[in-house]
């Protein structure tokens, strides 16, 4: 290694001056060119803007969750299906009968539950992440259908105060933008500032260093998988105040966008290394893939193959990267 | 046969080869002698292609070769036994055994054809009980090493190299191995064998070939022959001065940590010991001795029975969480495997064990956090001085020096330490021992192992010799050199 001193603690904390985000950022104003040039009326408008912004928060906050799951070494398949069950659960009837507080406290409780029972399973039952959290996407996805009979639950006019939240502008931006940006800067201070975001690397980086450092490996796995499905009963409650309803089919495919966005972030699927900026920009490189397409009126299929390509591209390009900075 | 001249092998700040000459015959046993790290398994490996050499040539059959991969090793007829045995757990025997070279036609397995020839192979190495369709990961670790043995066989193979076999073995199973090996060698092949155990090269061996610190002190001595003192002498006296550290001159403190009948079935049985405050305490032996094992079962990673009290109170066994809130702190043998986060900065590495100490309610007060790194950076002089830096960028010996760090915060009262110079160059060794003898000075109980005997002799203030999973020797460390211990270790006796 010939480079004469490690990153400045400053520039750390700038976080998109590193190094290793200049390249999402390259690629985003790449993608914003792109849709200046090909459709600049539409494209270059507020409402767009606000658009690709709300379009991303639900996923984004999910994404802040995964991020600190792939960190600490594991995988959460089951949070779209855990999304939906929070939003169907804090829409029933029964539920709704409590007011818009209860609800959005449903929400957040039934997330985090479903991600407990995740955590419970993988720490102590010692079950694979792979195997537990798939369980639970098809477990959580029935339970949703079952609670709701198959049915969309529409949020009544009484509980509009949850719909406010898509609908209420703050400086012209939405407030579930905002819950979106709140999320994620909590999630940095906690990644970076606090003794679980550093536990969160070691125990994904070398288990066996943190277990003979003293680290309760076990307790802290568990509470990141109840921290992921805190983070969908969050992204529940923005799913419901964009669409007013709670449905089972909320949230099909999520976890596979939220993965492909932490990767793309240069996060490890080993663990031990990633960062929430870069699941952040990886999610807005792929959330304004999807909008040019819509605009330039493409074909879903042919976006979903640019997607791929994005991964793979990412991949390749972090690998290189990495050998670089081998020492 | 085959014949290597000058062989020489560097790694990132180790020579592990320095000029090596072997000479081996058709049908005879070559034995490969040396201590920990004078190279022996380095040169197997480059006779099995898994390391090429940087100098020196090899002959087979009086033509020079290059084994620039396994795969060629194998086709030349070379086949290797690993101390670590290379199979694939999920296997079964015959797929283990003929794996790479599968009874298979256009990629379809004849499993018939396999079993079979898996049979025969195991009948004539003596066990016939061993089922070809066995899965490998339900076997003993005599039988896996068996297959092993097969797998060698299945090759065809002129050489076999043979790293510790019978390591792993029961007595009556070592004479098992012993007749394969007359068999073997009498159709011709000549046969590799590296052993700690004097009289199993006395048994077996033919003649014997000494390394030293990766070069080649004695080609081809007689094995039956030779006088133990001279083996034992062209091992020890290592031709790298190390410095170490006075001892401490006033007497030890209060009992740190007792030891009481600890047993591990298979790795070791009735181990007693104390460590006083200030003391270092040194575990002598070979590897497989139980040393390791002993030092994970004080630390509670390993279950084992009898007692481990600290600082007066008893130890709950397999709670690593708790023994390291107790004031234990481990450095461990495979530094980068389990102690080091690699990716990141010395100071996270640093301040891992001590993490609450530097937080309220979870928040982290870096400023701190990163003027204590900075000060033990200093303080251990930790090259370069940037606690910023990823560890992954320091040499070894620094990264073992943040290791050390980590468990100098947080009041440790008991520190043991698993091959706390391996990886480490020879002139960043002696600030290493420097710093440990501080540690004790400062009060801290010291538990040292090592597999370098002059290192153990010259830290310690005592020593525990061990001789498979017994202590044979415990007394002070000033009255043994590096040759009675080597006696001890060899011959099983004590001094």
């Amino acid at each position: 290694m010939s480079k004469p001193a490690a990153i400045s603690p400053r520039n750390r904390l700038a976080g998109l001056g590193e190094a290793r985000h200049l390249g999402l950022v390259v690629a985003l104003v790449l993608l914003a060119v792109v849709g200046l040039v090909t459709k600049f009326d539409n494209f270059a408008t507020t409402s767009n803007i606000v658009s690709i912004l709300t379009l991303a928060a639900t996923i984004g906050v999910i994404t802040v969750g995964a991020t600190f799951v792939i960190i600490g070494g594991g995988i959460d398949l089951s949070v779209g299906a855990v999304m939906a069950l929070a939003s169907v659960w804090a829409t029933t009837l029964a539920t709704q009968s409590y007011g818009p507080w209860v609800m959005m406290i449903c929400a957040v409780l039934v997330g985090t539950g479903a991600g407990l029972v995740n955590g419970l399973l993988i720490a102590y039952g010692r079950l694979v992440p792979f195997i537990a959290t798939l369980a639970m996407l098809v477990a959580a996805r029935g339970l949703a259908q079952r609670m709701s009979d198959r049915k969309t639950q529409l949020i009544q006019t009484d509980n509009s105060a949850i719909v406010d939240l898509s609908t209420t502008r703050l400086l012209g931006i939405p407030l579930l933008v905002y819950i979106f940006a709140l999320v994620v800067v909590l999630g940095w201070v906690v990644l970076n500032r606090t003794t679980f975001g550093r536990r969160t690397y070691a125990v994904g980086g070398n288990p066996e260093a943190a277990r003979l450092a003293g680290i309760n490996i076990r307790r802290h796995t568990m509470l990141l998988y109840a921290l992921s499905g805190f983070c969908c009963g969050i992204a529940a409650i923005l799913i419901m105040a964009r669409t007013t309803t709670g449905s089972s089919t909320h949230g099909d495919l999520y976890e596979l966008d939220a993965i492909a966005a932490v990767i793309i972030g240069g996060t490890l699927l080993t663990g031990g290394r990633g960062t929430i900026i870069g699941s952040i920009l990886g999610l807005l490189i792929f959330t304004l893939i999807t909008n040019l397409f819509i605009l330039n009126g493409l074909n879903t299929s042919d976006q979903l193959i640019a997607k791929g390509l994005i991964i793979v591209v990412a991949v390749l390009l972090q690998r290189r990267n990495l050998k670089e900075r081998a020492p | 046969m085959l014949v290597m001249r000058g062989i020489v092998k560097q790694f990132p700040g180790v020579r592990a080869l320095d000029g090596v000459d072997l000479d081996v015959e058709a049908g005879e046993v070559h034995c490969l002698l040396g201590q920990n790290g004078a190279g022996k398994s380095t040169l197997i490996k480059v006779l099995a292609g898994v390391h090429q050499p940087d100098e020196g040539t090899i002959e087979f059959n009086g033509a020079q070769i290059r084994a620039s991969s396994p795969i060629d090793a194998i086709r030349l007829g070379f086949a290797t036994i690993y101390q670590e045995l290379d199979l694939v757990e999920g296997l079964s025997v015959a797929e283990n055994i003929f794996l790479g070279h599968e009874h298979a036609r256009a990629g379809w397995m004849n499993r018939g054809a396999a079993n079979r020839a898996a049979a025969e192979v195991l009948t004539r190495l003596g066990h016939p009980e061993i089922r070809p369709k066995a899965e490998v990961g339900r076997l003993s670790p005599a039988a896996k090493q068996v297959v092993s043995m097969a797998r060698a066989l299945s090759h065809d193979a002129r050489l076999i190299i043979m790293d510790e076999p019978s390591a792993a073995l029961a007595h009556d199973e070592v004479a098992n191995l012993f007749r394969i090996i007359r068999e073997l060698t009498a159709q011709g092949v000549a046969v590799v064998y590296i052993s700690h155990r004097l009289e199993e090269i006395r048994e077996i061996g033919d003649r014997v070939t000494v390394l030293k610190d990766g070069r080649t002190v004695a080609v081809g001595l007689p094995a039956r022959d030779t006088p133990t003192s001279e083996i034992v002498s062209l091992m020890t006296g290592r031709t790298v001065e190390y410095v170490f550290p006075p001892r401490a001159t006033g007497s030890p403190g209060d009992e740190v940590l007792r030891v009481e009948h600890l047993t591990s079935p298979g790795a070791f049985a009735d181990v007693s010991f104390e460590v006083r405050a200030g003391e270092i305490v040194g575990l002598a032996g070979l590897v497989g001795s139980g040393r390791s094992e002993i030092m994970e079962a004080v630390y509670g990673a390993r279950r084992a029975t009898g007692r481990v009290v600290l600082d007066g109170e008893t130890l709950r066994r397999g709670d690593v969480v708790k023994t390291v809130r107790k004031g234990m702190g481990l450095a461990p043998e495979e530094r980068k495997a389990q102690a080091l986060l690699l990716d990141q900065s010395v100071t996270a590495n640093i301040t891992l064990g001590s993490l609450p100490g530097f937080a309220t309610f979870g928040w982290i007060d870096r400023a701190r956090e990163r003027a204590e790194a900075r000060r033990l950076v200093e303080m251990l002089d930790i090259r370069p001085p940037d606690p910023e830096r990823p560890i992954k960028t320091l040499s070894g010996g620094n990264q073992q020096k943040a290791v050390l760090a980590r468990w100098l915060l947080g009041g440790r009262k008991l520190l043991l330490l698993d091959e706390p110079t391996r990886g480490v160059d020879v002139g960043a060794r002696a600030e290493l021992y420097a710093v440990i003898r501080g540690l004790a000075e400062q009060g801290i109980g010291v538990l040292l192992v090592s597999s370098e005997v002059p290192e153990v002799l010259g830290l310690s203030d005592r020593v525990l010799v061990l001789r498979e999973g017994t202590v044979i020797h415990q007394g002070d460390a000033r009255e043994l050199d590096e040759h009675d211990v080597l006696d001890m270790i060899m011959n099983g006796r004590a001094a």
